[in-house]
């Protein structure tokens, strides 16, 4: 017998034992809320992020100015050209190696959604996006947020999102509390994460 | 007859009793205070977060729900997550234990040509015994949570769920790094930052150049096939992106019917175990992404005596949990003993109903002992697993696998071992809730007590204890 009919045979004997059957599952807990961008902000920053509340025009400034000057940017294949500062080497991304992801100053990708009541920014792979190597590797993630992109909840967040796409969800650079449970940020994620909030 | 976790391989069964290894930590000073200052402010942060949530009892609720649901139907979940994970180009494997799951890893890992793998913090690898078993097939497994390769590189075991290394403090880590960290810097100090900053510099290199990583699931989504990790890091992220094979294991109580189901756990789990609203980072992928990521994915199932848990129609409970860690952090045991007194994988109060029916209550006859049943692990669980009537009930399992003492006997030994320690007796006055589960099933005592309650009548709990009605007084 293979181990798949074993283990299924076994589960279904197990569960001759008792009284069982599908349970209703209570759905009435809370599912959506109000756009409440300043709550966004709050709760990102409590997260250690740094957020720029900027119009759409400023957005390449901004940008300039959360990099080194003379920085290289790493760049998914749709992000828009206008975001992109003219004083940085840019590093489109066609297939770039590791090495040069890695060693490159910054990344900056756009978001599929934001979670205000989590501080939390969602990837999934769109063309301003890119692959999930490209917002890992680079020591800063800058992703660009529109507002229309901002829900309240978990609950929204999950209904608007494909599951067939790849999804990283980010709240805050990467943190680790192992020692003593002290919070130090940046362990092998992006040590800094920059949200660009645009109206 | 339901198939047990075999012995002698993995890490489900202390070398000794629990009072036994309890005795040990408890007479270490510096443990406890490691782990009281990591419980009490895990608690702190967890209860701040749970407050900014109105519905977290109706979150709890429908995590309940879904767990039941999962449950009894786990078979077809089963297959229909087998089905979408072959669809998006996923190869499935079953495991009907850990001797079994560790050779096909074996096999996985050998056949991608490497002989060294990372890893993600996973319970299941630990449960059965993974890193072992690749060592002594001469392939190297590479920690790359913190804690976890503080644990590794110590030659230590975790003691906790979520901060395996709670047991240690920086200075201990520090010599540890200096001892076992290949290229660290001697004049490493023990701050936090440095320490965690050392950690990253020496993983780097390892995650850019190892092909296969090991990694556990929080979820696994039947409907869509979808796989989820939460944690911190981003140790994580690069396993789950970085090599050309990834090979995940996970048991199979870990499947959630529906991709909506997310939204509720994914609002429990952090909330409930770091304390955080959302943790740092939530990994998702389905089968394989051309282009983006491994370009191998195996999902191998794992039973190891979950098969047994369920067969059993009050300890199929423990299958729902979601290993917050929310029930150790809140538990008086826990907090004294410390992860390493439960000999196995799983501490704490979920500790202590789930390895002896992984193995069998006969080979964990000490484990339903350790807890006060006052009931908070039960307050605490986010899906609500009625962890106390559990261990009354695996309690009586283990007096039955022995030779019959009077329930009386049984009874009254319990309570002079309770009462000889003034600071479990107030718990123990909670743990009247015992009658309140028994006034439930409406058949007095559950056994063995119920030897007792036959004949006699079971006095109502009070509403108040007296010294709860003297504070106030
Ligand atoms: S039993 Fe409940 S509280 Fe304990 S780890 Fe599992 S889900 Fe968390």
């Amino acid at each position: 017998m293979s181990s798949r009919d074993l283990v299924l045979g076994r589960l279904r004997a197990a569960l001759t034992v008792g009284a069982h059957g599908p349970v209703e599952v209570p759905r009435d807990y809370r599912h959506a809320g109000p756009r409440d961008l300043d709550q966004l902000v709050e709760r990102l920053t409590d997260y250690r992020a740094h957020v720029h509340r900027v119009a759409d025009a400023a957005v390449a400034d901004t940008i300039a100015d959360i990099l080194p000057v003379g920085g290289t940017v790493v760049v998914p294949p749709g992000l828009p050209s206008a975001w992109l500062p003219p004083a940085v080497t840019v590093l489109p991304d066609e297939g770039l190696d590791n090495g040069r992801i890695g060693a490159a100053d910054a990344v900056v990708t756009g978001v599929a959604i934001a979670i205000a009541e989590t501080g939390t920014i969602v990837l999934d792979g769109s063309p301003d996006q890119g692959r999930r190597v490209l917002s890992l590797l680079p020591d800063r993630h800058v992703c660009v947020v529109r507002a229309d992109q901002v829900v309240a909840t978990v609950p929204e967040a999950v209904a608007r999102l494909t599951p067939h796409r790849p999804l990283s969800w980010i709240s805050g650079p990467s943190a680790t509390s192992d020692i003593e449970l002290i919070r130090v940020e940046g362990v092998h994620g992006p040590r800094q994460l920059h949200v660009i909030l645009l109206p | 007859m339901p198939a047990t976790a075999p012995a002698g391989v993995g890490q489900l069964r202390g070398e000794e009793p629990f009072p036994a290894a309890a005795r040990r930590s408890l007479a270490d000073p510096q443990l406890r205070r490691n782990l009281r200052h990591a419980t009490t402010t895990i608690r702190g942060k967890s209860a701040a977060v749970i407050a900014e949530a109105p519905d977290w009892e109706q979150l709890r609720a429908a995590g309940a729900a879904v767990k039941a649901d999962t449950i009894a139907r786990l078979p077809e979940l089963l297959e229909q997550l087998e089905a979408k994970v072959t669809e998006a180009g996923g190869v499935v494997h079953w495991a009907a234990d850990a001797v079994e799951a560790n050779r096909i890893v074996t096999d996985l890992v050998r056949a991608a040509g490497t002989d060294r793998i990372i890893k993600v913090k996973s319970m299941a690898t630990q449960e059965i015994g993974l890193n072992e078993a690749l060592d002594s097939a001469g392939i190297t497994p590479v920690e790359t949570d913190l804690a976890e390769l503080i644990v590794q590189l110590g030659g230590d075991r975790p003691s906790h769920i979520l901060v395996p290394a709670i047991h240690r403090n920086r200075a201990e880590i520090r010599d540890i790094f200096l001892r076992a960290m290949p290229g660290v810097d001697p004049s490493l100090t023990d701050d936090p930052a440095a320490l965690a900053a050392a950690a990253r510099h020496y993983l780097r290199k390892t995650f850019l150049s190892t092909p296969v990583a090991v990694s556990g699931a929080n979820f696994a989504v039947a409907e869509t096939g979808t796989l989820a990790v939460v944690e911190s890091e981003g140790n994580g992220r690069m396993c789950l992106t970085l090599p050309e094979t990834l090979i995940t294991i996970m048991g199979v109580e870990k499947v959630v019917p529906t991709w909506r189901d997310l939204e509720v756990f994914l609002q429990l789990l952090p909330r409930a175990s770091t304390g955080e609203r959302m943790n740092p980072y939530t990994s998702m992928w389905t089968g394989v992404t051309p282009g983006d990521g491994p370009q191998a994915f195996h999902l191998v199932l794992l039973d190891n005596g979950r098969s047994a848990v369920l067969a059993d129609e009050v300890g199929r409970q423990a299958l729902w949990c979601i290993r917050c860690s929310a029930c150790l952090n809140v538990c008086p045991v826990y907090e004294r003993t410390g992860g390493h007194a439960y000999g196995s994988v799983y501490p704490g109060p979920i500790g202590a109903v789930l390895s002896p029916q992984l193995t069998g209550v006969a080979e964990n006859t000490s484990l339903p002992y350790a807890s006060t049943l006052c009931g908070a692990c039960y307050d605490a669980c986010p899906v609500k697993i009625d962890i106390p009537e559990l261990l009354v009930h695996l309690r009586a399992e283990v007096v039955e696998s022995r030779r019959r003492p009077t329930a009386e006997s049984i009874a009254m030994a319990a309570a002079a071992h309770t009462m000889d320690r003034v600071g479990w007796y107030e718990a123990a006055q909670r743990a009247a809730r015992l009658s309140r589960l028994a006034g439930r099933r409406g058949r007095g005592l559950p056994p063995p007590l119920n030897g007792w309650t036959v004949s006699r009548d079971l006095p109502d709990a009070p509403a108040e204890t007296f010294r709860d009605w003297w504070a106030r007084r």
